[in-house]
C-alpha cells in the first residue's frame, strides 16, 4: 500500500504554489494511498526495451516565414489584468523580505 | 421546430420557410423555459446570438452563397475562448474573464455562419467524471434530473439532449465528448488528435485534448465536424492534410463487407447488464447489415486507466501553472506588501476546486525527481504498448467497437468522494486519447433496468474519421427502423419546455 504523509502533501502543495488548509492536507494524504496504488499498476508490466511516447504525433520543430502578423493591441492584452499601471501588468512584490 | 435535426433546419432555412432569427429565438425560448432545471449554460449570449442570426439572414436575402450550417444555433463548451464573451473553463479562477481573442474553432464557427447561443457548463478545466466538479454547480441529465449528464462536456451534451441547441461543441481528453453523449442519448465525436485546432482551447492535457462535435444525428455531427476541422498554422500539432470526407460517409452509411472488431477487454465484467445487452444487440444489427464481426485482443488496455491518470495530471500540473494571478483571472491576497509567491498560492487555493488541486498534486508528484521514471516514465511506455495494440487490431478490422461507458448515468453526488470509482467511468474511452485516434458514441437504446440511454462506441485509425460516420450512420438508420422513433422521443418532456 502506497502512502503519502500530510507533510509530503504539504511539500507538493508548496511546489505547486497552492495554499492548503490543514483539513485539505489531511484529506488529500488519506486519498493518495488509494490513488497511487491504482496508478502504480503501470509498473506491473515488463517495460524493458519499450520506448516512451510523449505525444501521439512525431513532432518536429515547425517554423513559419518571419513575417509580421497582426497581434493583440496593448489594451486587449491588458484587458484581463488584475492590476495594471502605465500600460504594464502590475504584480506584487517579487524581491525582498518574502524569502 | 426545435426538435428537428440541424440538417432539417438547414433545409428549412435554404427553402425560406424559416429564418435564423426565428430559429434562434425558438432556442432561446427553450433555454429560458428549461435551463433552470438542466443548468446546461453558464452564460447565454442572447444579444450576440440574435445579431449573428440577423446578419446571416441578411446575407441569405442578398443571395450570398452560405455554408450548409449557416444560421443554425449552437452551444459552445466554456473551454473555448470567444472574444468578449465570459470564458471560465468551469473554474472560479477565470470568473469574469472575457478573452481578447477568438479560438480557431470559434473563428471557423463564425465564418460558417453558425449562431453561438452561449457557453456551456463543464467540470473545472475538464477534470472529472460528472459536471459535479464545475465551480458553478452541476448540470443535470435531461433524462433524469437527479443524475449526471456525464464527463466533462456535460453542459454541451445536456443542451443538445434537452433541445436547447441542435448542435454543440465539446472537448475530449479522456472521453469527455463520447461519455456524456452516451449518457444523454445523443451523438458525439472525438476527432483524430490534431484534426481540430487547439488554439484557444484552454489546455488540460495537451497531448490528449481535442475539441469535437455533438449532434442528435450522425449526419448533423458530421456537418459540424467538417466546419471545425482543418489545418491551423496557430497550432503546431494541427495536421496539415485534407479533412476526411465525413459528411459523404454519414450520407452513405454502408457497412457491407466492413470488418468490425469487438475489443475483448472492453466488455463483460464491470459493464452494467443493460449496457452490455444493448451493445450486443447493436452488434447483431451491424452483422445483419452485412458487416463481419471479429474479436480483437488489446491486452495492454488493462493499464490504460492507470497510464491516463498519470499522464493527464502530469500535463495538467504544468499547463495550469499559467494561472498565476499576474496577467488575467483571479488575484487574491494582494495587500500589505504580500509577496508574489504568497499571492499566487492564495489565489490558486481560492480559485481551484478540489479535483483540480488533487490532480495538480498528483501530477507534481509523478513528475518529481526520484518518482519520474516509476510513474510518468512508465505511463509513457504503456502509451506505446496501447498504440501497438491498436495498430495490430486495425490490421484485423476496419473499425473497433465497445460500449462507450460501463454504466448508464449515475446519481449526482454518488461518486464525488470516491475518485477511483469516478475515474472508472472513462475506462472504455481513454485508450482512444492515449493513441491519438478518433472515436464516436451514438445511442444504442435504453438499458432495460433503468430506462436510461446506452452509448455504442466506434473507433477508427488516425485521420480515418469517415469510417466512424459510415458505420455510425448504418447502425443509426437500422436502429431507427427498429425503434420507430428517435431515442430522444422517449425522454421526459421538461416542465415548461417543448
Amino acid at each position: 500500500m502506497s502512502s503519502l504523509s500530510r507533510d509530503d502533501v504539504a511539500k507538493l502543495a508548496g511546489l505547486a504554489r497552492i495554499e492548503m488548509t490543514e483539513e485539505e492536507l489531511v484529506s488529500l494524504s488519506s486519498q493518495f494511498g488509494m490513488i497511487l496504488d491504482a496508478v502504480a499498476r503501470v509498473q506491473e508490466v515488463d517495460l524493458t526495451g519499450v520506448k516512451a511516447t510523449s505525444h501521439p504525433q512525431l513532432l518536429e520543430n515547425i517554423a513559419r516565414p518571419d513575417v509580421v502578423l497582426p497581434s493583440l493591441s496593448p489594451a486587449d492584452a491588458l484587458s484581463g489584468a488584475p492590476a495594471q499601471e502605465e500600460q504594464r501588468f502590475r504584480v506584487p512584490q517579487i524581491l525582498g523580505e518574502a524569502e | 421546430m426545435i426538435r428537428q435535426s440541424a440538417a432539417q433546419m438547414a433545409a428549412a432555412l435554404a427553402a425560406g420557410s424559416t429564418t435564423s432569427v426565428e430559429l434562434t429565438k425558438a432556442h432561446l425560448d427553450q433555454i429560458a423555459a428549461v435551463d433552470g432545471q438542466v443548468k446546461a449554460f453558464l452564460h447565454v449570449d442572447a444579444d450576440g446570438a440574435l445579431a449573428q442570426a440577423k446578419a446571416v439572414d441578411e446575407k441569405r436575402k442578398s443571395g450570398e452563397k452560405l455554408s450548409p450550417l449557416a444560421g443554425i444555433p449552437l452551444a459552445l463548451k466554456d473551454v473555448l475562448a470567444q472574444r468578449g464573451v465570459p470564458t471560465t473553463a468551469g473554474s472560479k479562477i477565470l470568473e469574469g474573464w472575457r478573452p481578447p481573442y477568438d479560438s480557431t474553432v470559434v473563428t471557423k464557427l463564425k465564418n460558417a455562419g453558425l449562431v453561438i447561443l452561449g457557453k456551456t457548463n463543464m467540470d473545472e478545466f475538464a477534470m472529472g467524471s460528472s459536471t459535479e466538479n464545475s465551480g458553478y454547480g452541476p448540470t443535470l441529465n435531461p433524462w433524469d434530473l437527479t443524475r449526471t449528464p456525464g464527463v466533462s462536456s456535460g453542459g454541451s451534451a445536456a443542451a443538445v439532449s434537452a433541445f436547447e441547441a441542435p448542435l454543440a461543441v465539446g472537448s475530449d481528453t479522456g472521453g469527455s465528448i463520447r461519455q456524456p453523449a452516451a449518457l444523454t442519448g445523443i451523438v458525439g465525436v472525438r476527432p483524430t488528435y490534431g484534426a481540430v485546432s487547439r488554439f484557444g482551447l484552454i489546455a488540460y492535457s495537451s497531448s490528449l485534448d481535442q475539441a469535437g462535435p455533438f449532434g442528435r444525428t450522425v449526419l448533423d455531427t458530421a456537418l459540424l465536424h467538417e466546419v471545425m476541422a482543418g489545418h491551423d498554422p496557430k497550432d503546431a500539432t494541427s495536421i496539415n492534410a485534407p479533412v476526411p470526407a465525413v459528411v459523404a460517409a454519414a450520407k452513405s452509411g454502408d457497412v457491407k463487407g466492413m470488418k468490425i472488431g469487438v475489443i475483448k477487454q472492453l466488455q463483460g465484467a464491470g459493464y452494467q447488464k443493460g449496457v452490455q445487452a444493448r451493445f450486443d444487440e447493436s452488434l447483431q444489427v451491424l452483422a445483419s447489415l452485412g458487416a463481419e464481426i471479429v474479436e480483437v485482443d488489446c491486452p495492454n488496455f488493462e493499464y490504460a486507466l492507470a497510464a491516463y491518470y498519470l499522464i493527464a495530471p502530469s500535463e495538467c500540473s504544468s499547463n495550469l501553472a499559467r494561472f498565476d494571478a499576474m496577467r488575467y483571472g483571479l488575484r487574491t491576497g494582494d495587500a500589505g506588501g504580500a509577496s508574489a509567491e504568497a499571492v499566487m498560492s492564495a489565489t490558486r487555493d481560492a480559485g481551484f476546486g478540489r479535483e483540480v488541486k488533487r490532480r495538480i498534486i498528483l501530477g507534481t508528484y509523478a513528475l518529481s525527481s526520484g518518482y519520474y521514471d516509476a510513474y510518468y516514465g512508465s505511463a509513457q511506455k504503456i502509451r506505446t504498448l496501447i498504440i501497438q495494440d491498436y495498430a495490430k487490431a486495425f490490421t484485423q478490422a476496419d473499425v473497433l467497437v465497445s460500449p462507450t461507458a460501463p454504466t448508464t448515468a449515475y446519481k449526482i453526488g454518488e461518486k464525488v468522494d470516491d475518485p477511483m470509482a469516478m475515474y472508472l467511468g472513462d475506462v472504455a474511452t481513454i485508450p482512444v486519447n492515449l493513441a491519438g485516434i478518433c472515436g464516436m458514441s451514438l445511442p444504442a437504446g435504453l438499458a432495460e433496468e433503468d430506462n436510461l440511454p446506452v452509448g455504442f462506441q466506434i473507433m477508427a485509425p488516425a485521420m480515418q474519421d469517415q469510417r466512424l460516420y459510415q458505420a455510425g450512420a448504418a447502425l443509426e438508420a437500422a436502429l431507427l427502423t427498429k425503434w420507430g422513433a428517435p431515442i430522444l422521443s422517449k425522454a421526459p418532456v421538461l416542465a415548461g419546455g417543448k
